[in-house]
């Protein structure tokens, strides 16, 4: 029989996930769990503000696909957790997030520090649990950890009432941890049927998004390119699924995408879409979207498939498994035409974003790190201008090497996410590109970095106000740049400084290359202060609403 | 009640406790997506309900459907045309 607390059997329940390193803040409603906490192998990671606490875990997660915990209490401190949990909704990041809850007695009377963690958190979490006895934790925790994991992954929130916590409870076995179910298995007659659309199909070409990272199928995508001879596109989260630089890689599609690249979408007489959702930044306006192509769609997700758009051919499953089994279904052709017509778009449209790095434009920076650091650097950003340069312009080269918010855009994520990378992958360097109105939204975290002494650099591309907004003022507000231009401008050197962090100031630098060599040198976390010019914009763009052949520049390139 | 519009009946099994309620009625107002008419009922002894959601024949009911047999707590959704008629005869006794 084991004899014991809530409290001591969430931890022990957690130690046996294999759970190592726990981000959070402490409160009244969690004391009992910290309490706990204090005597396990279990390191905790002491946020400055709940939002970090949630981005620390999402970096975990992100970087090893593994369900990632985070701790907050009743309250305030749930409200100011949500934010980074609907985030990891949005980007299907598989996070299990334990509130403390006021006592059960008092639940319902608008007691100090009570919110309905339950019924906020319902549409931003795959699945929530309000634990109601402690006998349940036995079987809730393993859950929440097997729905996290399985299918398509997703934050799991466990509210647990501090009566609950104190309680004791009396059992004769542990439960086995929670892991992912298997996935479903795609059919045969479907796999035959994507083979021969595949086979017959004079210009086909891969979409890869999101799923196609969380599946880790990067190198069965890759395969299948190269003996089909698909060119590959991907969404902002498919990013790294494969090089960036490999021949047949025609790079991100959508809204900030080369103009090529959208032009080559709309010649394609076949899509296979892997891993993808149809968001509106990638498919612009989504009728007009590739009218002249089939699309077979793969997801582990069945409610993903026909959502936005019907396709042709839908596959429920897993796209490793999927891909291993279509493989050799799939007949060798080089399709010279086709990719001779992809080469034509490139010459006709040149990229926009460098080929190589440099210092006289943020891309050209950004690029130019990305030829500086090692492959395996983790890429993390925040969200704006600085976010799409990263997304258009770095070298990527593997899967899960780039961390960014898609689907909620939440500007605050890069620096706790970077926080938590260099947390999962400590022997690895971690870089953060953020923007200064960003690095503002979770700036205390640069407590929690200095404290744990993580191996991030924070590139601040500094162009002292919300760029993206200054951008779409500039372009569709008739350039009324109302409330996007800072007042003041902030010495970040003097504040990453005051939170112990190394400095590295480009402003007015005689040789760039080797301060930031300098930068790269030392380990533990280095803030590099790249001034930028407001006008730098992101560009081609497709405007808001706009189908994709509709691109602000992108035409031609000096 | 106007028969014009088509309507249909989903009949959703789901594990029977609180939240229960909120996660399925969640899924229809996040969408704008109205329900008619809703009926829920213990069944096998407490353990699992039954819903029945009254709701028009819409292009997006698939997709409700779908996004339905996500959620953890949801056991079967089922389409049954026929039961239609349950909300027939329970509007001659309400909608006195
Ligand atoms: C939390 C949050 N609030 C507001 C926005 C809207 N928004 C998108 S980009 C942006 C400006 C970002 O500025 P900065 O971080 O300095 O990056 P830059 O665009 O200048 O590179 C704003 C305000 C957002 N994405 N997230």
């Amino acid at each position: 029989m084991f004899r014991m607390t809530g409290a001591q059997l969430v931890i022990q329940l957690l130690e046996r996930q294999g759970i190592q390193v726990i981000s959070g803040v402490p409160g009244g409603a969690n004391l009992p769990l910290y309490d706990a906490l204090s005597r396990s192998t279990i390191h905790h990671v002491l946020a400055r503000h709940e939002q970090g606490a949630g981005f620390i875990a999402q970096g975990m997660a992100r970087v090893t696909g593994k369900p990632a915990v985070c701790l907050a209490t009743s309250g305030p401190g749930v409200t100011n957790i949500l934010t980074a949990i609907a985030d990891a909704k949005l980007d299907s990041v598989p996070v299990v997030c334990i509130t403390g809850q006021v006592p059960s007695p008092l639940m319902g009377t608008d007691a100090f520090q009570e919110v309905d963690t339950y019924g906020m958190s319902i549409p931003i979490t795959k699945h929530n649990f309000l634990v109601r006895s402690v006998e349940e934790l036995l079987t809730v925790i393993p859950e929440a950890f097997r729905i996290a994991a399985s299918g398509r992954p997703g934050p799991v929130l466990v509210d647990i009432p501090r009566d609950i916590q104190v309680a004791e409870v009396h059992f004769a076995e542990w439960p086995q941890p929670g892991e992912a179910d298997p996935a479903p298995r795609a059919y045969d007659a479907d796999l035959e049927n994507a083979a021969s659309m595949i086979n017959a199909a004079r210009r086909p070409l891969l979409w890869i998004g999101g799923g196609v990272v969380a599946a880790g199928a990067g190198s069965q995508i890759l395969e299948l390119a190269e003996k089909a001879s698909m060119p590959m596109t991907m969404t902002l989260m498919g990013l790294g699924a494969v090089p960036r630089d490999h021949a047949l890689s025609i790079g991100m599609l959508g809204m900030h995408a080369e103009r090529y690249t959208n032009m080559a979408m709309e010649a394609c007489d076949l899509i296979l879409a892997a891993g993808v959702r149809f968001d509106d930044r990638a498919t612009g306006k989504v009728q007009e979207f590739c009218p002249n192509a089939k699309i077979i769609h793969i997801d582990i997700d069945h409610s993903e498939i026909d959502k936005i758009r019907t396709a042709s051919l839908g596959i429920l499953g897993s796209i490793n498994e999927v891909l291993e089994e279509l493989l050799p279904r799939v007949q060798e052709n080089t399709r010279t035409e086709w990719l001779e017509y992809i080469s034509a778009l490139r010459g006709a449209f040149p990229q926009h974003a460098p080929a190589e790095g440099g210092h006289d434009s943020p891309q050209r920076l950004i690029r130019r790190v990305g030829e500086l650091v090692e492959d395996d650097t983790i890429i993390c950003t925040d969200v704006g201008k600085h976010q799409m340069w990263t997304a258009q312009s770095y070298p990527f080269r593997h899967e899960r090497q780039w961390l960014t918010s898609g689907g909620l855009g939440t500007m605050g994520f890069g620096l706790p996410a970077a926080i938590g990378a260099s947390l999962a992958a400590p022997e690895r360097r971690v870089i953060c590109f953020s923007g200064d109105g960003s690095l503002q939204m979770n700036i205390q975290e640069l407590a929690t970095a200095a404290e744990q002494r993580a191996n991030v650099t924070v590139v601040l591309l500094n162009n002292n106000c919300l760029g993206l907004v200054h951008q779409q003022q500039e372009l569709f507000f008739k350039a009324n740049y109302f409330s996007s231009e800072y007042q003041i401008a902030v010495d970040f050197i003097k504040i990453a400084e005051g939170f112990g962090w190394r400095t590295v100031d480009l402003a007015g630098s005689s040789d760039p290359d080797a301060d930031l060599a300098n930068a790269f040198a030392g380990r533990g976390p280095c803030l590099v202060h790249v001034p930028v010019d407001r006008e730098e914009k992101v560009l081609p763009m497709v405007p808001p609403g706009a189908a994709n052949r509709v691109m602000i520049e992108g035409e031609k390139h000096a | 009640m106007p028969k014009s519009i088509p309507r249909t009946v989903l009949d959703v099994t789901v594990a029977n406790h609180p939240g229960v309620m909120s996660h399925v009625c969640g899924l229809f107002s996040r969408r704008a997506f109205n329900v008619e008419a809703i009926l829920c009922l213990p069944v096998n002894g407490g353990e699992v309900s039954r819903i029945w959601l009254l709701v028009n024949e819409d292009d997006r009911l698939e997709q409700m459907i779908r996004q339905m047999r996500k959620l953890q707590d949801v056991h079967d959704v089922r389409v049954c045309n026929e039961n239609t008629a349950v909300f027939d005869q329970l509007s001659t006794v309400m909608a006195q």
